[in-house]
């Protein structure tokens, strides 16, 4: 049986970039407001899965060439290596540093050490999600 | 710092190895590695002028003070000892690898392996603070494991590396009890303090578990009797690995650590029994089941345990020193621990050239069996050399080093048989018995070496390759190992003043100075009782060797099933059977079974904590009032949650499932905690796309055949669980057992630079259990692709657990 999901097709591919910029918004404005490492990792992830969903999983390795499993990796080195970082610059581990910088066009901004060690969970979460939903659907013809 | 440098150095360098080793496939790895140990040998030989004049250096690196866990090095002339011979045996035995090694074998492994054992040893010689020496010590083990088990592809090497595992590392564990005993008594790790402390808290009742337990753990190390069995099998192991760490440092770690301790516990005569009693055991055992092999390293590997039970009951013997008044006529104890220092050292050399001379026979003849090894003396006269000087000095006699040692062994022996204080003369006067008894078997062992392996025919040799003197990069180490076995017979007072002197100093510290405790040492004393003894040890070993033959079979007179090997194998069978008996008494395999392990443990725990702490509270007085829309939300929500139940497919329950848990996200929204509603929303949508994969893997959904009682437990615990965790969540609002912690996060924006609270205690209060949330989360990821990736295929064996 052929399913007819041109709808879904078409809307999935406008759709996965709104909620990409969700996730991107999320993860910047966990500081101050609802949103964080984990909540944009998890939105991140679901955009991906709904691309699985959507579409076949080989379209779907093309269009995103990315091993996961290193993805998960790089993020808990990021994690890991934030809390080391500060035991280099002398103070206790996981100390987190914040600085107001300014940048063009955003103005003045803060920028801190948290944002690294966010970065890190929002990556493993993706990368562990993704590691898990993909190689069981692989896993499933074998 | 120049001594945590010598420690850290190899460690550093076994990091980096298997790097340098990927990256510059052109380098000779082994000259690399060469450098570490000759770098700790000059480091360390620098302090031989600032030591051997009695001083002693220590340095200090906080590592985690709040539980008095120091990084103490303390350098004296006993931990110089063991320094010197760690870094110069390591630079000999890295060298001669070098050309023992085919380029084929996986060398970054081995020199990775072995950097870590010599980094290991340093820290177990130079740390002053117990713990810290006890995890070196445990890394000792560990990198012994690996070594041995280094050509993994054999059966007989992994059970060799578990063997010397398994009984090391039990043993440690055994000494790890004893430094807390002693950290109970002393409440410090430091051992200077604990020396220091000790002599009034001789009547303490940890006293002597204490010393057993520290015991233990020296006696496994040091392949005593029972624990030698390991040593043997761990023969297995490369040759270098052999003689570095089987002869030269690794097994003296236990002597070294009796050596160490000998001040705190020697103020009973219990310690004086117990070393010197498994030292004489462990010596006569050793040399009497050398004899018997027919594999060379094997009969070094039994003359290593016979050595070392020889080190071992010379520190036992000189512990009485402890118990005499010292002056002139009694300082005679102390020499027991002179001798002891002097042989370790004199074994290291003898031993290490023993091991590469056998290491070059297997590696040309392609066998060390005896019995088809002989007359290869004319084909390799520079190995032959090599086994005469060094058998010669293991069966002590001159012009060697083993001659002097062995002197001065038989003296104390002879002393101790005098020691007449404790009226203990009758037990006593079997130790210089003992000592000659092994002394002549050692005599034997040493013939065996020279005769069936030099002399005789060579129509035994393997005839498919061909024969000749080693390489000359081989014959440098040993050769280097039998100049100082020479020279050392000829300048024994300078190694006396300079090396030996010293540590007197630290296995009898305050007892008297350093120049009394030091003898000068002469080859020749005239004709006393030691000659005689010596000349007795010839000629009934050339009596005995000649007549092998005919007492052979007094080897045969022990069954078996009644050997020490046998009684280990059983032990280890029968506690696979039982462990595995038990666990599969609960793991079934079926995740309903577990599920009720868990929610059954919960219950207990859990209920049974709020039970007994009378915490179960509800009150309605506080509560906010109730909406119609909240009423129809929990309506729905458990409408949903029943006909999951009743479900007839799987799709139906996974949607109904969906149906409680976008519940609960409106619920977060209708309390207005945005960040809970997100997060619980996304992780719905996930998971519900998670079931739905994982259909395919399932067995179609059927309703349960199990019993009605069955049924009925399930309902109980589902039941219990749910009430428990209702009325944990309404007590927890009148719950005051512990300090709310919500006043740490009151100051979250001064403290944190964030608003947001929830993610100021993410990622920067509790940032440490984030972070392992992670990693978790990360292991938790690659649990399930490994499993997926690598489960069994349909027809497999189960491999459940």
């Amino acid at each position: 049986m052929r399913i007819n999901d041109v709808i879904l097709r078409t809307v999935v591919r406008f759709v996965v970039f709104i909620i990409l910029t969700l996730a991107i918004y999320l993860f910047f404005a966990g500081h101050y407001s609802p949103g964080g490492g984990f909540i944009g990792g998890l939105v991140i992830a679901s955009a991906f899965v709904l691309l699985y969903v959507t579409f076949d999983i080989e379209k779907v390795k093309k269009g995103i060439p990315v091993d996961f499993k290193k993805v998960a990796a790089l993020g808990v080195f990021l994690a890991v290596g934030t809390g080391f970082g500060s035991v280099l610059f002398g103070v206790d581990f996981l100390t987190q540093a914040a600085k107001k910088f300014h940048i063009p066009l955003l103005g003045e901004k803060e920028l801190g050490t948290v944002m690294l060690f966010e970065l890190g969970v929002a990556l493993t979460v993706v990368g562990v999600v993704m590691t898990i939903i993909v190689s069981i659907a692989e896993g499933d013809g074998d | 710092m120049t001594i945590h440098l010598a420690i850290i150095l190899p460690l550093l360098m076994a990091a980096l190895i298997p790097f340098i080793y990927k990256l510059f496939t052109k380098i000779k790895i082994g000259w690399l590695v060469l450098l570490v140990p000759v770098t700790v040998f000059i480091l360390l030989a620098r302090f031989i002028p600032l030591i051997s004049s009695g001083e002693t250096r220590t340095y200090t690196y906080e590592w985690m003070p709040s539980l008095g866990i120091n990084f103490t090095t303390y350098l004296d002339g006993l931990s110089m000892i063991f320094g010197l011979l760690i870094s110069g045996v390591g630079a000999l035995v890295v060298l001669y690898s070098i050309f023992y090694l085919s380029t084929k074998e996986a060398l970054h492994n081995f020199y990775c392996y072995l950097l870590l054992f010599m980094g290991a040893m340093l820290g177990v010689v130079f740390s002053d603070n117990l713990m810290v020496l006890y995890a070196f010590w445990e890394l000792t083990s560990v990198s012994s494991f690996l070594l041995i088990a280094f050509w993994h592809h054999r059966r007989a090497s992994k059970a060799g590396a578990r063997k010397s595992m398994l009984i090391t590392v039990s043993g440690g564990i055994a000494m790890l009890a004893g430094f807390i005993m002693l950290h109970a008594m002393t409440d410090s790790f430091s051992i200077r303090e604990i020396i220091a402390e000790m002599p009034a808290l001789t009547n303490e009742s940890l006293f002597i578990p204490a010393m057993i337990c520290v015991l233990l753990g020296a006696f496994t190390k040091s392949a005593q009797f029972p624990f030698h069995i390991w040593l043997p099998d761990a023969m297995e192991a490369p040759t270098p690995v052999s003689a570095y760490l089987h002869s030269a440092t690794m097994v003296k770690a236990g002597i070294y650590v009796v050596a160490r301790l000998t001040p705190v516990f020697a103020y009973d005569l219990t310690w004086f029994w117990t070393v010197t009693i498994v030292g004489l055991i462990t010596l006569f055992w050793g040399s009497f089941n050398a004899v018997k092999q027919t594999d060379l390293k094997a009969l070094l590997a039994f003359s290593t345990v016979s050595q070392l039970g020889l080190i071992m009951s010379l520190f036992g013997m000189g512990s009485l020193a402890f118990h005499v008044d010292i002056d002139a006529s009694t300082i005679i104890y102390t020499q027991a621990a002179f001798a002891a220092l002097f042989h370790l050292m004199n074994h290291s050399t003898f031993k290490g050239a023993l091991f590469m001379m056998v290491g070059i026979i297997d590696h040309e003849a392609g066998t060390r069996d005896i019995r088809r090894l002989g007359g290869l003396m004319t084909i390799m006269p520079a190995t032959f050399t090599i086994a005469v000087i060094g058998s010669m000095s293991m069966a002590g006699l001159p012009p060697f080093n083993g001659f002097l040692s062995k002197e001065m062994f038989l003296t104390s022996a002879l002393k101790v048989a005098e020691f007449d204080i404790f009226t203990l003369s009758s037990a006593t006067a079997l130790v210089p018995v003992i000592a000659w008894v092994a002394s002549v078997f050692t005599f034997i062992y040493c013939m065996i070496i020279i005769f069936k392996t030099f002399f005789g025919t060579t129509e035994k040799l393997p005839q498919d390759r061909h024969i000749h003197e080693a390489p000359i990069g081989m014959l440098i180490s040993p050769f280097v190992l039998v100049f100082f076995v020479i020279a050392i017979f000829f300048f024994p007072n300078v190694l006396a003043k300079y090396i030996l002197a010293p540590a007197m100093l630290s296995v009898y510290p305050g007892l008297a100075s350093m120049t009394d405790m030091t003898p000068h040492v002469y080859a020749w004393h005239g004709f006393n009782t030691e000659l005689w003894m010596t000349i007795g040890v010839v000629v009934f070993g050339f009596v005995l060797y000649a007549t092998l033959s005919k007492w052979r079979n007094i080897y045969n007179t022990i069954p078996a099933q009644f050997t020490l090997n046998n009684a280990f194998n059983r032990v280890l069978a029968e506690g696979e059977n039982v462990s595995s008996f038990i666990t599969k008494l609960y793991m079934t395999g079926s995740l309903r079974h577990y599920s009720l392990y868990m929610y059954g443990f919960l219950i207990l725990v859990v209920g049974s904590y709020f039970a007994f702490s009378d915490t179960f509270r509800f009150s309605m007085e506080n509560n906010a009032e109730i909406h119609v829309y909240e009423v129809l939300l929990v309506l729905v929500m458990a409408v949903a949650a029943v006909a999951m139940l009743f479900a007839k497919s799987c799709v139906t329950a996974t949607v109904l499932n969906g149906v409680v848990g976008f519940g609960i996200s409106l619920f977060f929204v209708i309390f207005r905690a945005p960040d809970l509603a997100l997060t619980q929303l996304i992780v719905e949508s996930v998971t519900t796309v998670l079931f739905l994969l994982c259909f395919t893997y399932l067995p179609t959904w059927k309703p349960e055949k199990t019993s009605h009682r069955q049924k009925m437990t399930n309902a109980t615990i589902s039941i219990l669980v749910g009430l428990l965790v209702v009325a944990v969540s309404l007590s927890v609002l009148y719950f005051n057992e512990f300090k709310t912690i919500s006043s740490f996060f009151e100051n979250a924006y001064e403290l944190a630079g964030g608003k947001n609270i929830v993610n100021t205690i993410l990622g920067d209060f509790r940032a440490f259990d984030t972070m392992l949330e992670v990693v978790v989360l990360c292991i938790a990821g690659i649990g399930v692709y490994t499993m997926i990736k690598f489960r069994t295929k349909k027809g497999d064996d189960r491999h459940e657990n």
